[in-house]
């Protein structure tokens, strides 16, 4: 079970169209990723809800198909 | 609510800081779950460990309680702090010392 660097990018995207999105893989396994994510639509919102954004944009495949995503999660400067 | 989600918001309401994690404090079996013992264990603070591998419904109901889909989860006062990403950048920009603060938790730098 496992999940590619650019299929994650483009869930994401799907979500948040206007998102600069960086994935670092982490352990190779395609399981372990870390991503950086500027978005607009992360202004004025808390962390757990920008995370959430995130989450709710991999569609259940956090915590089954991808094990591990560490999450940097911004608005534009 | 079912039972685990009772059980669970008990758990919330009852301790004032509660870590869902993987393993126990003392031997945490995920990394994630770790770091977030070793910062509060850092900042001297009273908390409960609640092992979600010993119940595949806790482990579950856990994520459904929240709408978060990932372990380890941090409960301070009942409210959902965060996972381990958060936890650490909070601590990071010393957040997470001001939120034990504003609701009065107990913390002894444990490193002098």
């Amino acid at each position: 079970m496992a999940m590619a660097a650019r299929e994650i990018e483009s869930m994401i995207k799907a979500a948040l169209p206007d998102a600069r999105v960086e994935i670092r893989d982490l352990a190779g396994d395609g399981e372990h990723y870390a991503a950086t994510v500027v978005s607009e639509r992360f202004r004025g919102k808390s962390r757990v809800q920008q995370h959430r954004l995130i989450y709710n944009a991999l569609k259940g495949n956090m915590g089954g198909q991808l094990h591990a995503l560490a999450l940097q999660t911004s608005a534009p400067e | 609510m079912s039972g685990i989600q009772d059980w669970i918001s008990n758990e919330v309401k009852t301790n004032d800081v509660v870590l869902f994690m993987k393993g126990t404090p003392a031997f945490p079996q995920c990394g994630f779950s770790g770091q977030v013992v070793q910062i509060l264990d850092y900042l001297g603070v009273t908390y409960k460990g609640v092992n979600v591998l010993e119940d595949d419904d806790l482990r579950q109901g856990i994520k459904d309680f929240s709408s978060w889909s990932t372990i380890p989860q941090l409960y301070v006062k009942g409210e959902f702090v965060g996972g381990c990403d958060i936890v650490r950048e909070m601590f990071q920009a010393q957040e997470l010392q001001q939120v034990f603060a504003d609701k009065g938790i107990q913390t002894g730098q444990a490193a002098e």
